[in-house]
């Protein structure tokens, strides 16, 4: 058992394995994006009070929902990074932050052009699920200027990691916001018991937040190549896989 | 099909908001791959300019 897991935890075997999921979850990816499309934009039926409006729902609630799994992935990431002291778990770390930057960003923008034609406003600075995620932005675009900014990279990766870990608090609240306090945002979705979805709305939902979690791993996994071989850079198995004479790693290099 | 575009009046919030999402991770793919390149290129470049015994020799800290 241990030798397993340090074998799955040694970079090169962590290189060669996420450039071998990476395509795959990507290509799944975007099959599960064409069928969540065609169900969503096509197949389901408008709604009866928000009209066409309410499509924005396909992109807006995986977005979110990858905002804030991007930002548990970050901070258990951390949590694993500072306890065990193991460098692959900083450099997961490190290279979701972009990532969950991105979707959380979409999460914003896709809301604002949903909030416009049904509250009538783009932004509205007291609603507390609009506020908070706007705080998981300001989140992540933290701890990668915190990350970049400390030239040691283990004193980076440490400090990064308490920056993470405290902000989770800020997820807690995200997920909490539409229950504790009444506002414009309406509540969940999915798994509401009080309104439920027809499955003709619902399945293309769930079928996006899949595809969209398949293609968050995707990009994690290419983004932890890089990370993984900068951190390695002084490895000999870096050494021979960047100058392309072993056989074994060549598919890496020719990636890039 | 003009239907389907119209989106029922609210086009271009619904077509704004798929459209971001699309340009979010077509950038999302391509900053992955140009990093990957990029720490390619710095790594060779890093060997080439090292000293005569190579850089797996030097016992320098990275992490």
């Amino acid at each position: 058992m241990w030798k397993w897991f340090h074998q799955l935890a040694s970079p090169p075997h962590i290189y060669r394995l996420a450039g071998f999921w990476a395509p795959w979850m990507l290509a799944l990816a975007l099959i599960g994006v064409g069928v969540g499309l065609y169900g969503g934009l096509i197949k389901a039926p408008a709604d009866y009070q928000q009209g066409d409006a309410f499509r924005i729902i396909y992109v807006h609630v995986p977005s979110a929902y990858l905002s804030l799994l991007g930002y548990v992935i970050m901070a258990v990431a951390s949590v694993i990074g500072l306890i065990w002291r193991m460098k692959l778990a900083h450099a997961v770390a490190v290279s979701a932050a972009p990532i969950g930057a991105s979707f959380t960003f979409l999460a914003l923008a896709t809301g604002s052009l949903w909030g416009k034609p049904m509250w009538g406003t783009w932004w509205e600075w007291s609603d507390p699920r609009m506020m908070t995620e706007l705080i998981l932005l300001f989140l992540y675009l933290g701890y990668m200027t915190l990350h970049s900014a400390i030239e040691d990279r283990t004193r980076a990766d440490r400090a990064g990691a308490v920056l993470a870990i405290v902000g989770v608090v800020n997820v807690v609240i995200v997920h909490y916001s539409v229950e504790w306090w009444s506002s414009l945002h309406q509540g969940q979705t999915v798994m509401n018991e009080d309104a439920v979805m027809p499955a003709s709305m619902l399945t293309p939902l769930l079928i996006m937040i899949v595809s969209f979690s398949l293609f968050f791993g995707a990009v994690l996994f290419a983004r932890l190549r890089s990370e993984v071989l900068l951190r390695e850079r002084n490895a000999r198995w870096v050494k021979r896989l960047v100058t392309g004479d072993a056989s074994s790693l060549s598919k890496g290099a020719q990636h890039a | 099909m003009h239907e389907f575009f119209a989106m029922g009046g609210y086009a271009f919030y619904v077509w704004m908001s798929f459209g971001l999402t699309f340009v979010v991770m077509v950038a999302n793919c391509w900053l992955a791959a140009r990093r990957h390149a990029a720490t390619l290129r710095q790594i060779r470049r890093q060997l080439d300019t090292s000293d005569p015994l190579g850089p797996a020799t030097v016992k320098e800290v990275v992490a």
